[in-house]
This record gives structure tokens, sequence and C-alpha cells, in this order.
């Protein structure tokens, strides 16, 4: 039953947006979160909406994915729009019922957030949905890279990133095991109040620990056995590398920059 | 011919132990051959394999691999690309979460060309059958599947030798046979010295030296033919003898009078046809 949890959500496939270099996918979310603060008007809304349609669309993303991965925020969304609909002041009233009184002015604040965090989540989304996070691990590994020099670990807390991803199907997979050897012998993990059930965890917990604290041992040792002295030196079997669609990508972010820039000079 | 790598009366102990975990042992080993290693739990087996590759520095004595001190801090990463290493879990060998791109994470590290880290990837995975797994995520594989993901990590290297501790110990018999076939072809075709610690009488039958070990020391050295007849030996060290020997010894001490020395199943069904006859 445990098995049953996906991890960074990442929908393999092969489009273009698929095939694009990390470095630009993760470049480019940063670009659109910079220019969804820029917009200032509704038609700047139309467009991000419109550019976020169109990456969908070519990456194969179904809107139901999207949606799905947008439940869990529903209550952030229900908390923002009450929020700014009723606590926003100003004279343009709308309606008013004892000392409730929602303004023109709050209505248009509410769902200028709310489509802002709907469109935020959704742009992360398009990358976490067509990269695999050993990708982006390895993306963000180049474009840190200049910290380097100035003694950060970048390669090692990538390294760590990469680990932590594999182990996690390996520590889900043991859990399962302890659980169900807890449960054979008359552990009740389902029923109970909170104390209780908590209580009933420790017993899964503890032999995690200790055998977590084993394989990293184990791992250890493996790794010095093959060769691992730090990311000194070291190169990779894969090379990022820019194609002309990188470059194509970029000049879409660009524009949609632009655009966006230029709608709230025209007030659209 | 030189050996490939040579021990000189080594003993070590664990900081914490009161008694040493190796004590006086002396070996050479030849290039190219496979060997055997047995004895009963917390004989020495895996401390002794700790000192072929420098995980472990010898308290007293000397080893050499390839004619380089293994106590020289300088050979280190020479001597640990000479010497690969596989473990008993391979869940907890394996650090990434594409199966090739774990085999290519030793010559990464080695810095080598990326060229020719691929050629070595595709190369070790063909050797051990597990190309055609290459794009695969580790943990959806089978015990032994991963197991042979993690000597084609080590022969990625392109190491001379290949030492392997107790690598079947969690497998299945299937998963058993692929590691063990897998081991064997990378000996006897392309010429690279094994050693193999292991519980298994089985699987020791098939090698060219036994050694075994008993606290530390080891009491018997010599081909399987030399060895496993040795029931009263073997018994007295707590190790079983392999399942065609006992056979053996049990129709001898029926009346029989078979060879000792008939070791693999196919042997042994000649050995007891030709008596029968
Ligand atoms: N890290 C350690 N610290 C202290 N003592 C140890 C350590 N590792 C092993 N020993 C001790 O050293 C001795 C030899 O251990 P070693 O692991 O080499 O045996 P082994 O032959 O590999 O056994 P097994 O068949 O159980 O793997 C044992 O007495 C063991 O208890
Ligand atoms: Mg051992």
């Amino acid at each position: 039953m445990l098995k049953d949890i996906t991890l960074g959500q990442y929908f393999p496939g092969d489009t273009v947006v698929h095939r694009l270099d990390p470095r630009t996918k993760l470049v480019l979310t940063l670009v659109y979160i910079a220019a969804l603060f820029m917009v200032g008007s509704w038609g700047g809304y139309a467009l991000v909406f419109a550019a976020l349609a169109s990456v969908a669309a070519v990456a194969h993303i179904r809107p139901r994915a999207l949606l799905k991965g947008l439940k869990p925020l529903v209550f952030i969304i229900v908390f923002t729009a009450v929020l700014n609909l009723f606590f926003t002041g100003g004279d343009d009233i709308l309606f008013q019922w004892r000392s409730i009184h929602v303004t023109w002015s709050g209505l248009k604040r509410a769902v200028s957030m709310v489509l802002r965090i709907l469109l935020l989540v959704s742009g992360t989304f398009m990358l976490t949905y067509t990269t695999s996070p050993l990708a982006i691990t390895d993306g963000l590994e180049k474009l840190l890279s200049p910290l380097k020099k100035l003694h950060v670990p970048v390669y090692e807390l990538s390294l760590m990133m990469c680990i932590a991803l594999r182990f996690i199907p390996t520590l889900i997979e043991e859990t399962d095991r302890i659980m169900s050897a807890q449960k054979a012998r008359g552990a009740d993990l389902e029923t109970g109040t909170l104390p209780e059930r908590a209580k009933a965890l420790l017993p899964l917990l503890i032999p995690l620990f200790i055998s977590s604290f084993r394989r990293a041992d184990e791992l250890a040792l493996a790794m010095e056995c093959r060769c691992y002295n730090g990311g000194e030196g070291r190169t990779r079997m894969k090379q990022l590398r820019m194609a002309w669609q990188d470059g194509v990508a970029f000049a879409l972010g660009a524009a949609l920059v632009a655009g966006i820039l230029l709608l709230r000079r025209l007030g659209i | 011919m030189d050996p490939i790598i040579r021990i000189k009366n080594i003993s070590y102990t664990y900081p914490d132990a009161d008694r040493p975990a190796l004590d006086g042992v002396s070996l050479d080993i030849m290039p190219g051959t496979f060997t055997a290693v047995l004895g009963s739990n917390g004989s020495g087996k895996s401390t002794l394999a700790k000192h072929l590759n420098a995980i472990l520095v010898p308290a007293g004595g000397k080893v050499f691999v390839d004619g380089m001190d293994t106590a020289d801090e300088g050979n280190l990463l020479a001597i640990r690309r000479q010497v690969g290493m596989v473990f008993q879990n391979p869940d907890n060998q394996i650090v990434a979460n594409v199966v090739e791109d774990d085999v290519a994470f030793a010559p990464e590290n080695l810095g080598v060309e990326p060229k020719e880290i691929r050629r070595r990837v595709d190369e070790a995975l063909k050797s051990v059958g597990m190309y055609e797994f290459r794009m695969h995520a580790p943990h959806l594989l089978s015990g032994g599947q991963k197991q042979r993901v993690a000597i084609a990590g080590v022969l990625a290297m392109d190491p001379d030798v290949l030492v392997l501790d107790e690598p079947t110990a969690m497998l299945d018999p299937r998963g058993r046979r692929e590691v063990i076939a897998a081991v064997e072809t990378l000996c006897r075709e392309r010429g690279i010295t094994v050693v193999l610690i292991t519980h298994h009488m089985d699987e020791a039958v098939r090698a060219d030296r036994v050694l075994v070990l008993d606290k530390g020391r080891i009491v018997l050295d010599g081909t399987p033919q030399q060895i496993f007849p040795q029931t009263a030996a073997l018994q007295a060290l707590r190790l079983t003898v392999p399942d065609t020997v006992a056979l053996m010894s049990r129709l001898n001490a029926a009346g029989m009078d078979l060879p000792m020395d008939a070791l693999t199943p196919a042997e042994c069904a000649a050995a007891i046809l030709e008596a029968l006859q």
C-alpha cells in the first residue's frame, strides 16, 4: 500500500518539452515566476494562462493531471480568497450585510491572488512533470556550480539528493515489511486515539532507523570501494548539452515577459 | 609470473576487540585464478577481504597489490581501481536510480572521459548480461539482477581482481546461479582474478583453489579436490561439505569404494555409474 506513493510526479515522455535541457527548464521556471509577479492587468493573466496551456499541450500534460496536483492546495486557495474578499477596504461597496461588506477592489484582488497561486503552482508542475528528479538534480548542480568557488559543496549536495531519491523506494519497501511483521504479531496501527497510534508507530520507526544507519554505513563503504573521493576531478558520463530548441525556449520566455510588460503599459 | 596479490604475514585487531581478527596470514594470489575462501562465522573472511583493497591496513605485515603497498596512502585510488569489491546486500551498493548511471559511478569518480565511460558501462553491463536493463530502476530488479548490476559497477573500473564477500547470501537459488555463472565467465573468459568468499560449498567447488580460515588463520589451503575429501577436518571447523562429497562418503561408509574427489554433480554421477558397472 505504501508503494503507491508517487514521487516528484514525473510523467516520462518524449516531447520537445521533455527533451529540453534541465537547466533551460529550471531557468525558464524562474523567469515564469518572475513574469507572473510583473502581471498588472487582466490581459496579462490571460497571456500567462495561454503560455501555460500551450506548454501543457506540447508536453501532453492533461488538464486532469494538473487539477489533481492542485487539489492539495484547495485550503490555501479558499483561505486567500476569503481573506482578500472580506478584508479589503474601499468605498466601492458591492454588497453589505451587517458588519460584513465586500468591495469591488476586494473581489478583484481575491480573483487576482487566486489566479496568481494557480498559475504559479501549475507552472512549476510543468517542470516537475516533464523532468526526471535526477535531471533536475543534474541541472541544479550545473547551475549552482559557480558557488563551488565560495566553497559550497554543490556536488556533494546533489549526490545527497540522488541517493535520497534512490533509497526512498527501498525504505518504503522496508517499512511495508516491518509493518506486516508487526501486524502479524498483533500490533494495531490503524485504530485507537492519536497518541495510541503514535505509540504503536514506535516499534515501526526504531527498526527502520537502525536499518537505515546500517545501510548508510554499507553504502559509504561500497562508494569508497568504487573510488569515491569527493567531487574533485570527477567527470560525468552524460553531459548536459543545449540544442537549438533551448534557444527557442529562451526566446519564447523573453517574449512572454515582454508581452506582460506591454499589456501592463497599455492597461489591457 | 608474479602474484597479483601478495600478503606477507599480516595481523589485524579491531579497535575494541580482545582477540585479533587476522593472526599471521600469508598468501599469494596468482593472476587469472579463482580462489574460494571458506570459514565459519567470525573466522576473519571479511576482514581479509577488506585488506585486499586497502579498506583496512594491516597492523603487522604487508599487503601488496600488483606490487603496490596498501599501507601507502598515495596508492589508495590505484589499488581500489585494481581490486573491485562486491558485498552481500546489493541494495546497499547501488547509488543511482537508473542502472547505467549507477554503473557509471566509479569511472566518473576516476575522472574518465565521458565517451570512454559510456563504452565501459556498456561493456560491463553486457559482460554480466544486464545490458537490456540499462535504463531500469534498480529497485524493480530481482536480487540476482541487482547483484549483477553491482558487479558491473565495479567492472567499469576495469579491475584486474574481483573480490566478492558472500555475494549470493541474500539471493534465491536462481539468483545465486546467475551471479556465480557471471563471475565464472569473468574469470575464465576475461582472465579476471576472482576471490570469492562464500558459505555455499557448491560454489567453492568451482574454484581453482580453496582457502579455509579459522580464528584469523589459514588452516587449509589447496585445490577443491584436496580440501573437500577431508570431511572430518571440515566438520571440526564447523563447515559443511558439498552434497556430492557427503553422498560419496555415506556410500563409502555403506561399503562402496568411490573416489572422494569427484566434486561436481556430473563427476559424481559418472563415478557412481562406473562403480556400479
Ligand atoms: N567492526 C568491527 N569491530 C570490532 N570487531 C569486529 C568488527 N568486524 C568484525 N569484528 C570481529 O572480527 C572477527 C572477524 O570478523 P569477520 O567479519 O572478518 O568474520 P567473517 O569470517 O567475515 O564472518 P561472517 O561469516 O559472519 O561474515 C569476528 O570475531 C568479529 O566479531
Ligand atoms: Mg563476513
